[in-house]
């Protein structure tokens, strides 16, 4: 006799559908609800994002939920900052708290509040209030993230890899990915790669580390950390000198024939040749003469040079030519420095080559481009690239970002069937974006949005003595196209007072006191710093975390957020919503459980605030409120007339998608169709469209833009050409002398290469090892370390060396080193690693915790062996002579070069007891998670 | 294998108690009445303090009576069963010969088969684990036999058969270290059979699957380094053969110098049954090979043998 | 039911593919999550804020770094969970019938209301497929989600384990191994999916699909195809482009 065993257990009572927040990604997620309680969370399938598959961290979002780490109501500090000491309030008394500190600062000094957003997905409402409120003080993350993916897109091609496009996963052959080990797209990539490698695609993995998504790679290239522009520019070379180029796409949809001023001694030198309309002119190969690039049935030609008034002009693509054939970008020249065999980059230029063209399909799909020419079919290109902050994060990586859009341009594979797309509301050039705003009125708004993308010198914040408008110094010659803000530079010059003093910090969902900064140990100081009359340098903090994290014990006054199941959030086409490359879309998040503690979402409790702060937008004339929450504002918000946060059942009877006046429904409707909306993009409107007129007006339709807005890619960036222009002592905007060396050599019009931030020679004697760290799949950031469960695969976080490093220095199993940069040193347990670039050690990202912290006991071993790099990263770096530190960022975007890190490993020997810097242990707010846990809702 | 004290204890215990209800039944020592009962005690005690011992490794023992039902195919079902047997059999010939001072050799000879055959079901427990190659040999359940035999005959006086029995034994247990050494990698488990990735190279645990311990790594990722392992075999040898051997030929033979020789061989044996476990290696620990340490607690701190 | 049923009818299964497995642990906490909501009693986690954690899990993800003679080393994800052999030498060992190999699909079960929790069955699992869990202190176990695939109140299309639901790469296939026309069973046969442990002969029903060959291009192969100039003619590069743009 068998047993008999239970085949058919009831699952749940009900199933609630949402949104996932345990990262950025959004997939669906079918909330299985038993007793009214979280029981289980899977997938939901119909879901455009995850198509039912979930994550680790996703699946593990119920311990998350329940997390003892949660706060529980607001907190006022008490006791010096640091100490953790706080008073638990009410929100009345919170409220009235953060009222009283900022309607006096908004009637005066309206930029004395920085408000900083971190891991937002409210952005465009985040936004909103900031400008409303009236400080130029806004930005979220992005800064110190991946700006320079982001922007270095949007500048080449109106669009970035991220969130903004993905590969053609039902048709690309061949995938090259460059130092990706994650990414925000967690589940479409996995989707994709699982989907290509089936189908015998392949995936070129370039990365100095092999794990994850390079540990499945077909090929894999451990290249040397920094050095992917050369590697890349290297490849053009190849395809260059063989004609494997896509001229025909060129041509019609790039700048490529564009006529640049080649006349080093003109004024004009570097900038367009333009018609009376301000139109870019090329020459027609038909007639010969120059035309507008966007004339109906031209035919640019690349090969003509034209003179007119004394002055030789030459088309984009040869000056291109020129740069990459020259033998610095040869094969031979680079492979040292990339650490990659010159025949490996000949074979993999080959190949790119061979899939690009002799691979090459065509789909029958007709279309029209801009010009009004038909075209019968879609040409296919079934290369495919991706990249993030492996390239993105070093201080060429604005540059080297550009370098690899330039590459899948010559191709033309950008678009193409098999090649790169983007996601609606993308792709939008330059100009379809706004122009950073700093214009401050006491009490009254900002007067634009805070961030945007500059055109010019013209464009940047600064003041009239030249000084930063931003506490961050966005915008400025430092770092003049920082579309992102710099979020990690705020505490610094806050507390040095550079440009200025603020006097109230704002944070939200930061935990920037610990693994978000860089140089922890500092940032921790000059978060409690007083000044001379004993006052704290950065007077307030007021913080809005949903966890007891590290960040917690320094601010004065703490917003206690939800958790994602138990409040309304709008994943918004306004800002970085959902969508597909076949499909527009949006999503919501929503209460599927309510709080059991005196929590606030935090979107209400800036609703409210406004009101109290009497914000215009938030408030009528009469001074009522407009919106009394955030589901309200979600509802009845008009960005622009007929548009608001959601695209979805618009219209009094839910029938208008885009535009429509705002149903008061609406978000019922999200409920019922699991969360999201989708709209699928019109079939001739799918593949190349930048160009596309059926996509072009279908944007338009669904209020995606204003008009249609064609565009062709830039090959060459006049923009940057005017900077470097201004850097050579043109035009009325002057920058400091400091910089005008750095701003010629990085505003290059044309991608090249040069050594990242800490690869000076010198430097590189001292240091001579690349330190990385890797984003796990199954840790989000600090926030992964209170689940129960997934804490029990990433506890620990070791610092893998080379076999190399690791048979120099004797290392055997079980061993600690001390790692020394210029900035700190760290003592940490090591392990071996083969696949491994020979002069890279690497480590998880954000597993090492503050004892005390995150409701875990102080001996855990996150606290205990767990470790960050940030302390060996510092916001500036070494000085060089007299000149003044320059910031460890990239001089384009500012953004964060975390990965320009070099260091020297020694053997710790005796090995430390625990992981060195050690910090005091953090007062708890929320005391010591359960002993054990034996999880069981139902029953 | 994790050395739990409760299971050394339990083979230990038991095998002893077994070994000396083998020659109770026997009739060994030839005397009935009173003077019997403190040996039944004792047999009776050790054996049934190491079912208690044994009882500590349950994780569920309120199931315990549900091990008998598996008797056809399982060892430890048939252990219990033999247990049961041996006790009630050796019961009822102990009541005859403490109480009735009259020895019933059938039931005697019945008595000390079942309880051989109890110490032979627990040797095999272990023995036809293929899982851990040391153990899966015929000189576990020799060995297992041996030293309950040769523990039965100390404490039941017999120090001519003892003696005999300690010599068989030495010989046993040096065979058994000696071939079990070599037998895991003479059956060809490794990291790439167990991985099936040996098409490709050699393989090499690079991140285990989680960095906090979890229950194979404490029950089955155990190991000793070989110089430990070389002094407590040195220990175990000196203490279970070697004082026995000496103070039973170099002093007179009699009840004291058995006693103590049972002593010293007792306390060999729990060190060689640590050993049998500590040093044996289970094929799962393949899959952990090489791990790298990543916190304390975790068991392992070196690469395994 | 210690003893192995002679020949079960149907010999379900999981087939996993390293090829693609990129390590993410998704199946890890999906079936941990399922396990834990819908198992006899929680997959439970002992000291789970604290020094050690230590939780019943039934399904893990190792890292592997595999040498080739030649070129850079690969690292291979590889997870592990029950392969409901066919000649379980977990069910054999148990005493009390705990452990069992269902007649109809071959699913390796334990039945925690008999278990005592002697763990001599993980004993006998050269796989380490079996865990004792810590609090409930009966054996675990995957029970390749029997609780799903028959599930009556699950919708058809999730009747399949909640590990293989959840799997973003795709790379863990459930099916019939012991129908030789099933998916999962011609999936085996093109990729040469191979048991693990062999030589343990435990039949195991759950197959591997082996990584593809990796780093063919240039590194080894001197001989690899490379771009031909094309450019490089007496009328240089320009001359080149012109008559490339003719052509067009
Ligand atoms: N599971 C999980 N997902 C996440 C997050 C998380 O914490 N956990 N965080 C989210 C966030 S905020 C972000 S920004 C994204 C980031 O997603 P990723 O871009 O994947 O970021 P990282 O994990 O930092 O990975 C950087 C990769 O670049 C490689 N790399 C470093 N330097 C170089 C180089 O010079 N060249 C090349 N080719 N490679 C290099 C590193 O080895 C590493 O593999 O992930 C998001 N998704
Ligand atoms: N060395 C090194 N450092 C890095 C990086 C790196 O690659 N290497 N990457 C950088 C990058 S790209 C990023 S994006 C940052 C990420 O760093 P952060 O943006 O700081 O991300 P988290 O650590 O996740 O911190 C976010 C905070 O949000 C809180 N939180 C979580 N859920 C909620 C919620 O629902 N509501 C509220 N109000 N709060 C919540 C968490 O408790 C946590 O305190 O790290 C940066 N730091
Ligand atoms: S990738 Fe994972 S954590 Fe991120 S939203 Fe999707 S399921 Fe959630
Ligand atoms: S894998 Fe282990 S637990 Fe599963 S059937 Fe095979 S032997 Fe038994
Ligand atoms: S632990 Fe339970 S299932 Fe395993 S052998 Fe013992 S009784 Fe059987
Ligand atoms: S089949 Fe079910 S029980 Fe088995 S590993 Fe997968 S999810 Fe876990
Ligand atoms: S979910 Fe899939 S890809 Fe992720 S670890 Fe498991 S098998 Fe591998
Ligand atoms: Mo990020």
């Amino acid at each position: 006799m068998q047993p008999t065993a239970e085949t058919s257990p009831p699952v749940s009572e009900e199933i609630r559908k949402t949104t996932c927040y345990m990262c950025a990604c959004r997939c669906g997620i079918n909330v299985h609800m038993k007793n009214g309680k979280v029981a289980y969370i899977e997938g939901n399938r119909d879901h455009p994002v995850n198509k039912g598959v979930l994550c680790a961290k996703g699946s593990a979002g119920i311990m998350q939920h329940n997390a003892p780490a949660r706060l529980r109501t607001p907190l006022k500090r008490i006791g010096p900052r640091g100490s953790g000491e706080f008073q638990e309030i009410t929100w009345d008394e919170a409220l009235d708290m953060a009222t009283g500190w900022l309607a006096p600062l908004r009637a005066e000094t309206p930029e004395k509040l920085a408000f900083f957003t971190g891991r937002d997905q409210s952005q465009s409402f985040t936004g909103y209030w900031a400008q409303q409120y009236g400080t130029p003080n806004y930005a979220a993350h992005g800064g110190f993230c991946s700006v320079n993916m982001a922007t270095a897109g949007i500048y080449t091609m109106g669009g970035s890899f991220w969130e903004f496009g993905q590969p053609d996963w039902t048709h690309t052959k061949l995938l090259l990915l460059f130092g990706v080990a994650e990414d925000h797209d967690s589940n479409p990539i996995k989707i994709g790669l699982g989907q290509l490698k089936s189908r015998g695609g392949r995936l070129i993995g370039v990365n100095p580390i092999r794990s994850g998504y390079n540990a499945v790679a077909d090929e894999w290239v451990g290249i040397t950390p920094g050095t992917d522009g050369l590697f890349i520019l290297a490849i053009v070379h190849e395809l260059l000198r063989a004609g494997r180029i896509d001229l025909a796409y060129l041509t019609r949809f790039t700048n490529a024939p564009v006529l640049v001023n080649d006349d080093p001694t003109a004024p004009d030198y570097g900038l367009f040749l333009r018609d009376d309309d301000g139109k870019m002119l090329v020459i027609d190969r038909n007639s010969g003469k120059p035309a507008a690039y966007d004339t109906p049935g031209v035919r640019p030609d690349l090969a003509a040079t034209h003179r007119q008034a004394g002055v030789t002009y030459r088309p984009v693509f040869q000056l291109l030519a020129d740069r990459y054939l020259s033998d610095e970008y040869a094969p031979e020249t680079v492979a040292e420095t990339c650490g990659i065999p010159a025949s490996r980059i000949r074979a993999i230029a080959a190949e790119i080559a061979r899939v690009a063209f002799d691979e090459a399909f065509e789909l029958e799909q007709e279309w029209t481009d801009f010009r009004g020419t038909t075209h019968r079919t879609m040409q296919g290109r079934p290369v495919s690239f991706h990249a993030m902050r492996g390239i993105s994060a070093h201080a060429n990586g604005f540059q080297t970002c550009r370098a690899l859009h330039i590459l899948q341009i010559l191709l033309g594979s950008v678009e193409a069937p098999g090649g790169f797309r983007f996601k609606p509301p993308y792709p939008k050039p330059v100009e379809a974006h706004p122009k950073p705003h700093m214009g401050v009125t006491p009490n009254g708004p900002l007067n634009g949005p805070h961030l945007g993308f500059v055109r010019g010198p013209e464009d940047l914040l600064l003041r009239d003595d030249g000084s930063a408008a931003r506490i961050d110094k966005a915008f400025t010659w430092e770092n003049p196209l920082s579309s992102h803000g710099l979020m990690h530079m705020v505490i610094c010059n806050a507390h040095a007072g550079d440009p200025y003093r603020i006097d109230t910090l704002f944070l939200y969902m930061a935990n920037m006191a610990w693994n978000s900064s860089m140089d922890t140990t500092k940032v921790m100081q000059m978060l409690t710093d007083k000044d001379a009359a004993g006052e704290y340098v950065i007077p307030h903090i007021i913080y809005s975390d949903a966890y007891d994290s590290e960040m917690v014990a320094y601010a004065d006054l703490i917003l206690p957020d939800t958790t994602y199941l138990e409040r309304y959030d709008c994943i918004s086409l306004l800002d970085r919503p959902i969508s597909e490359a076949d499909a527009m879309g949006d999503a919501i998040r929503w209460p599927v459980v309510a709080p059991d503690r005196d929590v606030r979402p935090f979107q209400d409790v800036l609703v409210d605030l406004a009101v109290r702060l009497g914000l215009p937008g938030f408030t009528d004339d009469g001074g009522l409120p407009v919106y009394h929450d955030y589901a309200d504002y979600i509802t009845n918000h008009q960005r622009r007339p007929g548009i608001g946060p959601l695209a979805g059942w618009r219209g009094k009877d839910a029938t208008l998608v885009g535009r429509g006046e705002p149903n008061p429904d609406q978000l019922t409707h999200y409920i019922d169709n699991g969360g999201f909306f989708e709209q699928p993009v019109p079939q001739e409107a799918r593949y190349f469209k930048p160009w596309n007129t059926a996509y072009q007006d279908w944007a338009v339709e669904m209020g995606l833009s204003d008009n249609p807005q064609p565009y062709v890619f830039s090959l060459y960036s006049e923009i940057l050409r005017k900077f470097q222009r201004a850097a050579q002592g043109h035009g009325d905007h002057q920058p400091p002398e400091h910089l005008r060396a750095q701003i010629i050599r990085a505003m290059d019009p044309l991608p090249l290469w040069y050594p990242a931030g800490q690869d000076s020679a010198q430097a590189s004697e001292e240091f001579p090892v690349h330190a990385l760290t890797q984003r796990p799949m199954a840790m989000y950031h600090s926030w992964g370390s209170q689940n129960a469960w997934l804490r029990q695969i990433h506890g620990v976080n070791p610092l893998y060396l080379p076999t190399k490093l690791w048979q120099e220095n004797g290392f055997q199993p079980g061993d600690w080193a001390r790692v020394t940069s210029a900035n700190g040193s760290i003592t940490v347990p090591v392990a071996h690693m083969a696949g491994l670039n020979p002069n890279t050690v690497w480590t998880w990202n954000a597993i090492g915790k503050r004892k005390g912290s995150w409701a875990l006991s102080p001996d855990a071993p996150e606290a205990t062996h767990g470790f960050l790099l940030n302390h060996l990263i510092g916001e500036l770096l070494p000085a060089q002579g007299s000149e003044p530190r320059r910031p460890n960022a990239d001089p384009v975007t500012g953004q964060a070069a975390w990965f320009d890190l070099k260091v020297k490993i020694e053997k710790a020997d005796p090995p430390p007891e625990q992981a060195q810097p050690e910090f005091p242990p953090l007062r708890s707010q929320v005391g010591r998670g359960p002993q054990n846990l034996a999880w069981r809702v139902g029953k | 294998m994790h050395p739990a004290p409760s299971v050394i204890l339990f083979t230990v215990l038991s095998g002893f108690g077994l070994g000396l209800l083998i020659w109770l039944g026997l009739g060994y020592p030839g005397v009935t009445g009173w003077k019997t009962f403190i040996f039944y005690v004792l047999a009776y005690g050790l054996t049934l303090g190491g079912l208690l011992a044994s009882s500590f490794h349950l994780g569920n023992r309120k199931n315990a009576l549900k091990a008998f039902s598996q008797w056809r195919s399982s060892w430890l079902s048939r252990e219990a069963w033999l247990v049961l047997l041996t006790l009630l059999v050796m019961g009822g010939h102990g009541f005859g010969v403490v109480f009735l001072a009259s020895h019933i050799p059938p039931l005697g000879w019945l008595g000390a088969a079942l309880a051989l055959a109890t110490v032979f079901a627990t040797s095999m427990i272990y023995a036809q684990l293929k899982t851990v190659p040391r153990w899966n040999h015929w000189t576990t359940p020799a060995l297992f036999v041996s030293l309950a035999l040769t523990g039965g005959a100390l404490l039941a006086g017999q120090a001519g058969a003892a003696t005999v029995l300690l010599t068989l034994g030495s010989a046993l247990q040096l065979l058994a270290w000696g071939l079990g050494d070599r037998r895991f990698a003479l059956r060809g488990h490794t990291a790439e059979t167990a991985t099936g990735l040996g098409q490709i190279g050699q393989v090499r645990q690079l991140e285990p699957p989680h960095s906090s311990p979890n229950y194979l790594m404490k029950e089955m990722v155990f190991s000793v380094a070989r110089k430990h392992s070389l002094k407590l075999r040195a220990i175990a040898l000196l203490l279970m053969f070697v004082i026995p051997l000496l103070l039973l030929v170099l002093l007179p033979g009699g009840f004291w110098i058995c006693g103590f020789a049972a002593v010293s061989f007792f306390v060999g044996t729990l060190v060689s049954r640590w050993l049998f476990f500590a040093e044996a290696r289970h094929v799962v620990s393949l899959y952990y090979g090489d791990a790298t340490p990543r916190q304390p607690g975790t068991g392992q701190t070196e690469p395994s043998p | 039911m210690t003893q192995l049923p002679p020949a079960t009818s149907r010999q379900l299964g999981l087939v996993i593919d390293l090829d693609i497995c990129v390590g993410c642990h998704a199946c890890v906490i999906a079936c941990k999550g399922w396990n834990t909501e819908y198992q006899n009693t929680p997959l439970s986690d002992a000291d789970a804020y604290g020094a050690a954690p230590s939780g019943t899990f039934l399904n893990r993800v190792h890292s592997y770094e595999v040498q080739p003679e030649n070129g850079a080393a690969q690292t291979v994800h590889f997870p592990r969970s029950c392969l409901h052999c066919q000649d379980a030498p977990c069910v054999t060992v148990c005493p009390t019938g705990a452990s069992y190999k269902r007649r109809e699909d071959g699913i390796v079960l334990v039945n925690e209301d008999t278990c005592i929790g002697c763990g001599l069955c993980a004993w006998a699992c050269p796989y380490g497929a079996r865990e004792m869990d810590a609090l409930a202190g009966v054996m675990k176990k995957c029970t390749l989600c029997v609780d799903r695939i028959y599930n009556k109140n699950l919708p058809e299309e999730d009747r399949e384990p909640a590990c293989v639901r959840t799997c973003p790469a795709g790379a863990r296939h459930f099916g019939d191994l012991g129908d030789p026309d099933s998916a999962v069973s011609r999936l085996v046969a093109t990729r040469d999916g191979y048991d693990l442990m062999p030589e343990q002969a435990t039949r195991p029903s759950n197959k591997y699909l082996p990584p593809r060959p990796k780093d063919t291009l240039g590194e080894v192969d001197v001989l690899a195809p490379f771009l031909e100039p094309a450019t490089e003619t007496p009328e240089g590069f320009l001359g080149w482009l012109d008559r490339a743009l003719e052509a067009l």
